[in-house]
């Protein structure tokens, strides 16, 4: 009989971070709340017992870390390295050691029993510390209670990963260092309670190019290893102990899924022409080196936007010109990379660990920001600037200014980065010959100087979400104005198109990086303006390609002319809407609205 | 022997986890007991999770105690560490 059948179906709902669909059985990465047994000794004779078995836990938990740190160094990520070191450090304190051997002694239980006595102790002490960093620390300790316990139950651990069945990785999250000790080619898909867009899991489930939903809230806590599940990564959905029909849907769903992903990436490192010969560069924009292979793969021809705000967050410290370096030096020289373009940093003052301090701004998307706090801050913004230099020797590399409004910042801007070029020469370091220089156009006043601007660099690249943000005067973070915001509407589409044609006049490139870019149903619309360049999501580079291929410049001009006709938003959606589900049916089969 | 120096913890977080890992490492390293007074509490400065329930913010004041043969050592080597931020770049 399979106990399966008699288990109730449920559905969770996170965010779906990397597509597809994983049907299989679960995996608890946390042993800490399951299948740990605890028991009073039978008899003082088994006490020492006890306290060996404890002290090989420790001696193998301790074995273990080292050899995480070791792997860790290994792959170059620098940040946890600390974290393991102050893993190690409480394995072996003495007062924890000593408490817990007491426990045993004392209450005559288990080794399991003791640890999590121990723990529920440093959870009481933390719990009243008020410092809110320190408090957190009890994570740690959880950690090292939680390797220890499994240590404990060695024979279990085995006989989960010891099987050839893969498994879909159920866990509160996964930080680097569970990667490292993750079996992953047994892992065919996660789903974690925490964790958003950015978090570790989602960037290596979509290097590893399996599905995982994120921030499920407490599916830890109703799963167990051992229990079926479907994990659809596309529409972020988890289905715990499903029924036989449903299961059925959902090997379809993933065979289908898998099917269409072949085909896509099948023609994926095609370019993308039109029917009748027209161009256009397709690139990825990426915030992270570790996004380059899936960018490629997905058939991006450069990088449109690599943003480097990640270098500076969660940091204590400013980085320094070897941070940038060694960052900007895998992108750029990249195989099969046509370019890389490097948007300077677009962070304001309270990202930053100054001396002075920060100004708590009423309204951060209009503040003292990007471009702005650059030219404030001259040396941080050269100490970047000299890292793009630098690694532009191995490539051709795009400089990219964001958020400019004025003539004056950009000739600003140009000014440092000859002062940074003179001073690198001068030390006789090995930089590029010659860098191409672009201007974000994501305010509106730069659309209305377009002209003037476009004397000065060698290509914009257009910011469509700040610049429907900026133009419409909607929030994006306002949920109650979500409805306003419109790609279609025909004020946007009049400044997009304006910007193209004053490039084109000053005969210099134009490319989009906003959301525009990779949104399917405005690819005509943009085709048809003839912009040299689109840098999207990788996930939606196949997809555009592929509409691309089988357009017509030509129509595209006609579906431009006529979108651009009507009075209102809505008008517009609606015809270009019909015109796509028309022309792309297969495209577009699964768009509902 | 006993050595005693009351110093103020200038790096960013004060007693954060990666202080108080470099501040073990370097006690572990002596044979004197070492011990850490903070707001009237006197922990073990050889362990790591005695130091984090101190809490010790920036700008807080330590008072740390070395007994045995090498507390000289010690005391000047736990110095330094401090006024160095731990090392911290």
């Amino acid at each position: 009989m399979n106990p399966d059948q008699t288990k109730k179906t449920f559905v969770l709902r996170g965010v779906g971070v990397s597509p597809g669909v994983a049907i299989g059985r679960v995996y608890r990465f946390d042993p800490l709340d399951s299948q740990v047994s605890l028991y009073k000794l039978n008899s003082p004779s088994l006490i020492p017992r006890e306290i060996l078995r404890f002290k090989k836990a420790v001696k193998e938990s301790e074995h273990q870390l080292l050899g995480i740190q070791r792997n860790l160094k290994k792959t170059k990520v620098t940040e946890p390295l600390y974290v393991m070191d102050v893993h190690i450090l409480i394995l072996k304190d003495k007062k924890f050691i000593n408490r817990t051997i007491k426990y045993i002694q004392r209450l005559k239980i288990n080794a399991e029993w003791a640890v999590r006595l121990t723990l529920d102790r440093y959870e009481q002490i933390f719990e009243k510390v008020e410092d809110n960093y320190i408090r957190g620390r009890i994570s740690d300790i959880q950690n090292v209670s939680q390797r220890i316990l499994s240590n404990l139950s060695e024979e279990k651990k085995e006989t989960v990963w010891g099987t050839d069945e893969k498994v879909i990785v159920i866990a509160p999250d996964i930080s680097p260092a569970n990667t490292v000790q993750m079996k992953l080619d047994k892992v065919i898909g996660f789903a974690t309670d925490a964790g958003g867009r950015t978090s570790h899991t989602a960037i290596v489930a979509r290097d590893m190019e399996l599905p995982a939903v994120v921030g499920l809230d407490n599916i830890t806590r109703f799963v167990r290893t051992g229990d079926e599940i479907i994990v659809d990564g596309i529409s972020g959905l988890v289905v715990i102990n499903p029924y036989p029909e449903m299961m059925q849907r959902y090997e379809e769903k993933k065979l289908l899924y898998s099917a269409a992903r072949d085909e896509y990436l099948k023609d994926a490192k095609s370019p993308a022409v039109t029917v009748d010969n027209y161009t256009v560069h397709i690139g990825c924009n990426i915030e992270f080196v570790e996004e380059i292979p899936t960018a490629i793969a997905h058939g991006a021809e450069h990088i449109g936007l690599y943003r480097t705000e990640f270098i500076y967050i969660y940091r204590q410290e400013l980085p320094t010109e070897e941070d940038h370096y060694e960052n900007y030096r895998q992108v750029v020289g990249t195989k099969d990379l046509l370019w890389s373009t490097i948007r300077t940093f677009d962070l304001g003052g309270d990202k930053f660990p100054s001396s002075q301090k920060p100004v708590k701004e009423l309204n951060p998307q209009m503040g003292l920001r990007a471009i702005r706090f650059c030219l404030k801050e001259v040396e941080i913004f050269k100490t970047q600037m000299r890292a793009i230099w630098r690694a532009g020797a191995f490539g051709k590399t795009r400089i990219l200014f964001p958020m400019i409004s004025s003539v004056e910042e950009i000739v600003e801007a140009k000014r440092l980065l000859e002062e940074t070029r003179k001073e690198l020469m001068a030390q006789g370091e090995n930089i590029a010959t010659e860098m191409e220089i672009g201007a974000m156009i994501e305010v509106p006043a730069a659309v209305v100087i377009a002209d003037k601007l476009a004397r000065e660099v060698d290509f914009f690249s257009i910011g469509t979400n700040d610049l429907i943000q900026y133009s419409l005067a909607i929030d994006r973070s306002n949920e109650r104005l979500t409805y306003l915001y419109e790609p279609l509407h025909p004020a946007v589409l009049k400044l997009v198109k304006s910007v193209v044609d004053t490039a084109h006049n000053a005969g210099i490139s134009v490319s989009m990086c906003g959301e525009m870019a990779g949104d399917p149903m405005c690819t005509l619309i943009l085709l048809g303006m003839e912009l040299d360049e689109l840098s999207m999501n990788h996930l939606a580079i196949p997809r555009i390609k592929k509409i691309i291929r089988e357009s017509k410049l030509e129509e595209s001009k006609l579906l431009l002319e006529k979108a651009m006709s009507f009075n209102m938003a809505s008008e517009v959606r609606e015809y270009v809407q019909n015109y796509m589900k028309e022309r792309f049916p297969v495209e577009f089969q699964n768009e509902n609205d | 022997m006993t050595e005693i120096r009351t110093l103020k913890l200038k790096n960013k977080l004060g007693m954060h986890a990666r202080a108080a890992a470099n501040f073990v490492k370097v006690a572990q390293q002596f044979k004197a007991g070492i011990y850490i007074e903070h707001n009237g509490q006197t922990v073990d400065g050889r362990s790591i999770l005695d130091i984090l329930t101190l809490a010790c913010p920036k700008g807080g004041v330590l008072t740390i105690k070395a007994e045995g043969d090498d507390a000289s050592t010690a005391i000047e080597e736990l110095e330094k560490l401090v006024e160095n931020k731990f090392g911290e770049t």
